[in-house]
């Protein structure tokens, strides 16, 4: 493989691992919308609050890492993208602020009816942000742009444009589900566990008939991916999406939540790696290739070091953050505590 | 409303006039810079204040520090959140709106971003293990963790900065006959001749602003008559932290005009006024210039620009005309910089007179117990209230003398910001502006509000002190504040009670 092809692979796992941790957080937004009014959606909602919060901003860094990568390695993809999707990628990005605001805003309200509006921005645009970049990736996947293609509503509105924009809002919905049971499991609130069961096995139903339709929009709206994805490597991972999705549904439905994440999180991995298998050597189907987008060589090595040394920093600093948050280290420490003297002793 | 540019983007240095779409894409770019990096100071320096504050709690084992310490971490985590988020909107704008900057030298002067992206998911992630930590982790556990902070910080700075700094002096790539960038070299292209004097000069310029701002938070307590223990440390530890480094700016603030005069003569000479090349150039303070040369206003003083640029009266500095009106700042935009730069002079001079009647008194009363070494003036603690908003004003005027100062170029001598802009219609970028203004008022009114509840609930429970045990820390108000206690099922669902999850 070469440099630029190890690039775009690392490229397309960060993609994976936004869709992975960004969709699980987008998904708790999806259900705390979903939740009813202020009395009948305390439970879920506090539940939600209680995952994201720890989490919430590290999935959001996710997708800089995308954009990092994409114009310091390739950066014509980068021009391309923006240009042409410049609507749904200015909308994705209003949806970003005031969910982020509205997330870690609405905690410090304590007036329902403030909470109720920061609390509505976030459910909102945790709803709309996925849908417009699910657009744009179905604009790209089904090569409608090239570079020096102007802004168009064709490059985002069109058969596979809409059918990615709803599968990323279903498989958001989905992951959050499962997420949220297993939180549910994690922090003692068996009726929450069973709530977001049957709304996790509603949302795969959902993703699964958006697969059957797949099979009806995709091979004449988009010949190049569906050739990808019915062949090769890229056959492979959509088996292991759809033996994932299999198991996941078995385990749901028995009641197993506490594995059903690793598929769930298999299902929506395999998905994003296929559709980038699938696209090879494209990195737009069929008018800009991996080595024609390709930055500068030395960038590209570079770039590669500066991702080592990084996933040897962060990847422990994560695991201490996951280990610590697991094992009930991380507690607030309350003023009367400060005040006796005590408070730093460690005893707990 | 009219598209001019769908002609190929070296076309457009043909058209006398620029693209419609320049305006709305700077306005915009400029309004969320400057509202991003209001947040910036406390992200880079309030870890480091905190741990200060951190420590002293640990070594005096004194309960007022370790509480300063734990409501500073909870400010410090809210602004982070608020910081991630318009910070995201910046690296979409580079795409919506310089989509021709990033396609051309994305990746000669893009990996300084990598190193800021990774800095920055460290940093989320230890605030996140240390504004949980303060109960169950070990003190010095807790307090180690909380250790690698501010170098995380420096770090996410140093890419930043290596970026914009190379926007100034690009170097480390060679143009090929299409004048695209080749032969890339990464390490010239990071460490550009204005990268040094940049970086320090920024870093010092944050932990000065955050220690002002936070010092000038219990000055206003002060003023208010609330002179205990804990309105003391909480002015004199940031305060210090900021008067030590107030020095040190005057000597890398010159450092960097100085790199300015010799590296980027053409925004030398709109700082400093300067139309022709020459000797014995003076020196205005503020003034007007106009665009046959002359300057109105201001405060005129021979020599002086000529000698603070190289020691001496006969030094020779480059003046405007030296290029053509094309390719350097038009008189307005000279006046901007040149003013931006001035404020930012004089603030930095009023705060190093602050700084001196600090030292003066506090040196005075060097004898005397610690709790009587502060200076007891109520019109210091009223320059030092003022202080915090001066340095957030001064750090503004610098990133204006920055960004202005390099106007036409948005890649120095190398690519205009004209033919960098997106080719998306005006009226749209209109809107756009539009819906972010009022996004972004929202925004930072519900952050100025919520810290000032913040502020108002502790003073509260100050006066409760004791009586009462308060059901909430201060992380509890934070986006990654600790778990709320399980709400009763409601009983709709017919679910059974839990227990409270939380010891």
């Amino acid at each position: 493989m070469t440099t630029a092809g190890i690039v775009a692979l690392v490229l397309l796992l960060a993609v994976a691992a936004y869709a992975c941790a960004g969709g699980t957080d987008y998904g708790a937004g999806f259900w705390d919308l979903t939740a009813g009014g202020a009395e009948r959606g305390k439970r879920p909602r506090w539940l939600i609050d209680h995952a994201m919060a720890p989490v919430w901003e590290v999935n959001n860094v996710w997708l800089i890492f995308v954009l990092v990568i994409m114009w310091t390695g390739f950066p014509v993809l980068f021009q391309t993208v923006f240009s042409s999707m410049w609507l749904p990628l200015a909308l994705a990005v209003v949806g970003l602020v005031l969910r982020g605001a509205g997330f870690a805003l609405r905690k410090p309200i304590k007036r329902v009816a403030g909470r109720r509006l920061y609390g509505a921005l976030f459910a909102v645009s945790s709803l709309l942000t996925p849908y417009f970049l699910g657009a744009a990736v179905g604009g790209i996947a089904s090569g409608r742009v090239a570079p020096g293609t102007t802004a168009s509503a064709d490059a985002w509105a069109n058969p596979t444009s809409f059918f990615f924009g709803l599968l990323t809002v279903t498989g958001t919905a989905f992951l959050g589900a499962v997420f949220l049971s297993c939180d549910a499991e994690r922090w003692n609130a068996p009726d929450l566990v069973g709530y977001f069961r049957r709304r996790a096995l509603g949302a795969l139903a959902a993703a699964a008939l958006l697969g059957v339709a797949a099979l009806f929009v995709v091979p004449t709206d988009s010949p190049h991916l569906w050739n990808g994805l019915t062949q090769g490597a890229g056959l492979v991972l959509a088996l292991v999406a759809v033996a994932c999705t299999v198991a996941t549904a078995v385990m749901l439905l028995r009641g197993h939540t506490r594995w059903s994440r690793f598929t769930a999180t298999g299902i929506v991995g395999a998905a994003v790696v296929a559709w980038g298998v699938a696209q090879r050597p494209y990195l737009i189907p069929t008018s800009l290739s991996i080595e024609q987008a390709a930055g500068a060589p030395s960038t590209l090595v570079w770039l590669l070091v500066v991702t080592v040394v990084a996933v040897l920093l962060v990847g422990p600093a994560l695991v201490l953050l996951y280990w610590l948050d697991t094992h009930a280290e991380l507690e607030s420490l309350s003023e009367s505590d400060l005040r006796q003297g005590g408070g730093t002793t460690g005893s707990g | 409303m009219h598209n001019p540019v769908s002609l190929p983007p070296g076309a457009q240095l043909l058209l006398a006039e620029a693209p419609a779409q320049l305006l709305p894409a700077r306005e915009l770019m400029a309004f969320t810079l400057a509202s991003h990096i209001i947040l910036v100071p406390m992200g880079v320096a309030l870890p480091l204040i905190t741990l200060i504050m951190h420590y002293r709690g640990l070594r005096r084992n004194d309960p007022t520090s370790l509480l300063l310490a734990r409501r500073w971490s909870a400010v410090m985590a809210l602004q982070f959140a608020v910081g991630v988020v318009t910070g995201t909107v910046l690296s979409f704008e580079f795409g919506l709106l310089w989509p021709g900057l990033m396609g051309r030298w994305g990746d000669v002067f893009g990996i300084g971003f990598g190193v800021e992206a990774w800095a920055f998911f460290l940093e989320a992630v230890l605030i996140a293990v240390y504004l949980y930590g303060w109960r169950r982790l070990p003190a010095r556990t807790h307090f180690l963790l909380g250790l690698p902070l501010p170098a995380t910080a420096l770090l996410g700075t140093f890419g930043i900065l290596a970026a914009n700094s190379w926007m100034n002096t690009p170097q480390g790539f060679r143009l090929d006959s299409t004048g695209n960038p080749v032969d890339v070299d990464v390490w010239k292209a990071i460490f550009t001749p204005m990268f040094g004097p940049q970086f320090w000069h920024f870093v010092v310029a944050m932990f000065m602003t955050a220690g002002f701002v936070v010092a000038g938070v219990y000055a206003v307590g002060i003023l208010r008559g609330r002179w205990d223990h804990y309105h003391r440390i909480g002015f004199a530890v940031p305060f210090t932290v900021a008067a030590v480094l107030t020095p040190v700016q005057f000597v890398l603030g010159d450092t960097i005009a100085r790199s300015v005069f010799h590296k980027q003569p053409i925004k030398f000479a709109a700082m400093e006024l300067v139309w022709e090349t020459d000797t014995h150039v003076p020196e205005y303070i503020f003034g007007r210039l106009h665009p046959d040369g002359t300057v109105t206003g201001g405060i005129r003083i021979p020599q002086l620009d000529s000698i603070l640029a190289g020691f001496r009266p006969d030094t020779r500095v480059t003046g405007l005309t030296s290029v053509p009106a094309a390719d350097r700042p038009d008189p307005t935009e000279a006046t901007i910089v040149h003013w931006a730069f001035d404020i930012m002079v004089v603030i930095g001079s009023l705060l190093g007179l602050l700084v001196l009647c600090y030292a003066w008194a506090v040196w005075r009363r060097r004898k005397r117990p610690a709790a009587e070494r502060l200076p007891r003036s109520r019109w210091f603690y009223r320059g030092a209230a003022c202080a915090g908003v001066a340095s957030v004003v001064a750090v503004e005027c610098g990133w204006i003398a920055t960004e202005v100062g390099r106007q036409p170029w948005i890649v120095y001598q190398n690519m205009r910001v004209a033919e960098a802009v997106t080719s998306t219609r005006s009226a749209t970028l209109w809107t756009m502006f539009g819906v972010v203004v009022v996004v972004y008022v929202f925004i930072f009114g519900s952050l100025l509000a919520v810290l000032l509840k913040m502020r108002t609930r502790w003073r509260i429970e100050d006066a409760a002190a004791g009586t009462a045990i308060p059901a909430e820390g201060p992380e509890t108000e934070t986006p990654y504040g600790p778990r709320a206690a399980v709400p009763a099922a409601a009983a709709g669902q017919g679910a059974r009670e839990e227990e409270d999850g939380t010891p």
